[in-house]
């Protein structure tokens, strides 16, 4: 990339997040943080952290614009007034200088870090006892694993403190329906999610293979696979499941399970979380797979919400 | 096969059994009591050097396990609390036929992950992993507040966010800079420069968010005071441990060499402040769950307080040991006065204090359990409270720190005004009130804990002993003599 694109693009993070910031209307302000988040995306690509990247454009700038436009949707519906900036001007004022000076402070530690290779060469010397290339794979994996685990855990009671917000006589009924209401719009949604679906399916079954050698993965397949959820259920394709239905529980837990199980074996064999020798990669991948497939339906539910009442629009 | 992982992954796999069986999710503590208890019993049976690497992964990249005295004192204690608080939340957060509630449901998986979480905080040395285990804990905490009020749990939420978020900060300048995150690794490596120093700022003032020390306590008793009985219990007596002990690591392992004297009386000060503030605010109550809530302010004051008593001590030993031991007697009796409280407040059907008269004669054991855990809060002998509260003081009078001991004095006084207030209520003359019955196990759960932290007060020695195991060397050796103030 040449110093010139770099450039626009540092502008352009920059400028989009000034208006985000500044603008009175609400749904602009959503507009711009969504282009923020994608540019923020390029800006990793730039800087060669493909697996940051699709995070961040996938969740950073995909998910969060969803849920930041669900809740615009409710605020309305309840009737609150959202427009400007509620703060005065001098908080205002004072939040743009403390947080300025933090900045000065944080880029000067940051520039008196002397640049080196890091742990890349550690890494690379530990890559070939586990068979995958990808180092991000190897290091959230294998060498870090516990780490992981631990986070698909947090990621499941994300969803489990999300259904405890149900109102009282709504557990355990599903959450509110994502199907879109006015006909024409449905219509479109329809026949996209039906194709979208598919589609999320293998993208997403792709990236947790290509994984393993390549940027992608778990959590990246994941959330393709949320978003093809999420489109088809908006559509119409696909209806939300009760919270207790037990196959719905099932393939929430499958990942974390998968994970924690084969850690557990490794105990057997010596240690926890160990691979044995030459069944590494196999065990890796079967445990990303399963794990994909959890956090697309976790995310997925995460954005539809708590159990509602009745079929009522969010 | 190790303690050191089972202790986390039980609790996990506990958690997925949990949402799998659904509506009989809470017969899983009949299992999981004895396993974890098990487990603990196991941790402290290991030899003083018990430490591994998960996945046998070296460092700096893997991560270390380790049974050190921080571990060994918490861990058992943090068991017992989960354990009791399970039992004593039975058949409140049992489904039931035709008005099932999702918090039914929510509160077992919830508590299985805090469980974990706790669990693995005190077990790693890893700063990272550090940061996953405060998500496990402060997600579930939000969660039980939310169950008590949505407010106080949201406001709770964003505040443990930007916790997160500072500690999260510094730990990125920290991996750039010393390609490490170990706790052990850093105390040789860290040296006294902008971003080691920045790194700690933030790591701190995030950590100490998350343990409400005044003046960032503001979230606590809101939060605390509204949730239910349980989930009160686990927030005062657990979650804000947490975020000390990451503390204690970070000042006294990671960063011994960093840390100056000024910057240890700040947290000292901000410590001795919490305990007068959250005395006077908690005498000022006029319902006993905040006035509860308030005197956990104050205590974890005492934790703090501590810091510049250990930094300064000729033999830390001893100031470290009371520390430790004040966490542990507060996590016991804190969560024995949650319980007992949430008993006495349902038999009257009200929340103020007022409302408790003749109590002691209608419920006796519930106020029994009550009035031991405020004399282990208090720190009235024999009592794991008062142990600490002495070792604290004999400490500060040893050093010369005037300040320290008559903070100490008075915080105890105060400690007692607050306390007995209640309980003079409750054992007034006013006509006992005719409450219904609660199960036995409802009842013993809050007295259980409270009689644990009396009898705390009869294994000092031992209590010592465990604490020193594994202590950083900041502690383990004597120190290069400090100015005092």
């Amino acid at each position: 990339m040449t110093a010139a694109f770099e450039l626009i693009l540092c502008l352009m993070i920059l400028g989009t997040a000034c208006v985000a910031l500044l603008v009175r209307d609400f749904l602009a302000a959503i507009a711009f943080f969504v282009v923020f988040g994608n540019l923020m995306g390029l800006a990793w690509l730039a800087l060669g952290a493909v697996n940051v990247a699709l995070a961040e454009i996938a969740i950073g700038a995909g998910v969060t614009g969803v849920l930041l436009i669900l809740t615009r949707g409710r605020l309305l519906a309840l009737g609150e007034q959202i427009d400007g900036n509620p703060l005065g001007h001098w908080l205002n004022l004072g939040a743009a200088v403390v947080c300025s000076a933090f900045a000065v402070v944080l880029g000067a530690a940051v520039l008196s870090i002397a640049p080196d290779d890091g742990l890349a060469p550690v890494i690379d010397r530990l890559m070939p006892r586990i068979g995958v290339e990808n180092p991000v794979t190897g290091v959230l994996l294998a060498f870090r694993a516990y780490d992981t685990l631990l986070e698909s855990f947090v990621l499941l009671g994300a969803l489990v403190a999300v259904w405890s917000l149900a109102p009282a006589d709504a557990w355990p009924r599903a959450p509110a329906a994502l199907r879109m209401t006015d006909p024409a719009a449905l219509n479109v949604a329809e026949s996209f999610g039906r194709l979208v679906l598919p589609i999320a399916l293998v993208v997403a079954a792709y990236l947790v293979w290509v994984g393993s050698d390549r940027p992608g993965g778990a959590f990246q397949g994941g959330t393709v696979l949320a978003g093809g959820f999420l489109l088809a259920a908006m559509g119409g394709a696909m209806g939300l499941p009760r919270s207790d239905d037990p196959a719905f529980r099932w393939t929430l837990v499958a990942g974390p399970l998968v994970f924690l199980a084969i850690g557990l074996a490794g105990m057997a064999l010596g240690r926890f979380l160990a691979y044995p020798e030459g069944m590494a990669k196999a065990l890796i991948v079967t445990i990303e797979y399963f794990l994909a497939f959890s956090i697309g339906v976790t995310l997925a539910l995460l954005v539809a919400g708590p159990p509602v009442r009745a079929e009522t629009v969010p | 096969m190790s303690p050191l992982d089972l202790l986390v992954a039980a609790p996990l796999a506990f958690m997925v059994a949990a949402l799998v069986l659904g509506q009989g999710g809470r017969w899983l503590i009949l299992a999981a009591g004895p396993v974890m208890l098990g487990l603990s019993a196991w941790l402290l049976a290991l030899p003083p050097d018990a430490a591994h690497l998960v996945g046998n992964w070296d460092l700096p990249l893997g991560i270390l396990l380790r049974a050190d005295g921080v571990a060994r004192l918490l861990v058992p204690a943090t068991c017992v609390c989960f354990v009791a608080v399970a039992l004593y939340a039975w058949p409140e957060f049992s489904p039931k036929a035709g008005r099932e509630t999702a918090r039914a449901h929510t509160f077992w998986p919830m508590l299985y992950l805090m469980w974990g979480g706790s669990n693995a905080g005190y077990l790693t040395t890893d700063l990272f992993n550090l940061y996953v285990t405060i998500e496990m804990v402060s997600l579930a905490a939000v969660a039980l507040a939310a169950m008590g009020s949505l407010a106080a749990g949201l406001q709770y939420f964003m505040i443990a966010l930007v916790g997160s978020l500072a500690y999260l900060l510094g730990v990125a300048l920290l991996a750039g800079h010393y390609d490490t995150v170990d706790a052990t690794l850093l105390a040789v490596r860290a040296r006294p420069d902008l971003p080691t120093v920045l790194a700690l700022a933030v790591m701190t003032a995030g950590l100490l968010v998350k343990a409400a020390l005044f003046p960032l306590h503001g979230w606590l008793p809101p939060a605390h005071a509204a949730a239910p009985a349980p989930a009160s219990a686990l927030l005062s007596a657990i979650v804000v441990k947490l975020g000390f002990v990451i503390i204690l690591r970070l000042w006294f392992e990671a960063f011994a060499e960093v840390v100056r004297p000024a910057a240890i009386h700040l947290l000292g000060g901000m410590g001795a402040l919490a305990v007068i503030y959250g005395s006077i605010q908690a005498i000022r109550q006029e319902r006993l769950k905040p006035l509860v809530a308030y005197s956990t302010v104050a205590q974890l004051g005492y934790l703090f307080l501590a810091f510049p008593l250990i930094w300064n001590a000729r033999i830390p030993g001893e100031p470290w040991a009371a520390v430790l031991v004040h966490a542990v007697a507060h996590m016991l009796a804190k969560a024995a006065m949650f319980l007992a409280a949430g008993l006495m407040l349902k038999a009257v059907a009200g929340d103020r204090i007022s409302d408790l008269g003749g109590l002691a004669r209608a419920m006796p054991l519930s106020v029994t359990a009550f009035a031991l855990a405020a004399i282990s809060l208090m720190g009235l002998p024999p009592s794991g409270g008062f142990t600490a509260k002495f070792l604290l003081l004999h400490a500060a009078i040893e050093q010369g720190q005037v300040i320290y001991a008559g903070v100490l004095v008075i915080g105890g006084l105060l400690g007692a005004a607050y306390l007995f207030r209640p309980l003079s209520v409750a054992f007034g003359a006013s006509a006992a009130p005719v409450v219904r019955a609660e199960g036995a196990l409802r009842v013993a759960a809050p007295l259980t804990l409270a009689a644990l932290a009396i009898a705390l007060g009869f294994a000092g020695m031992t209590l010592i002993e465990l604490s020193s195991i594994g202590a950083p060397p900041a502690i383990a050796l004597p120190l290069a003599e400090e100015p005092g103030p």
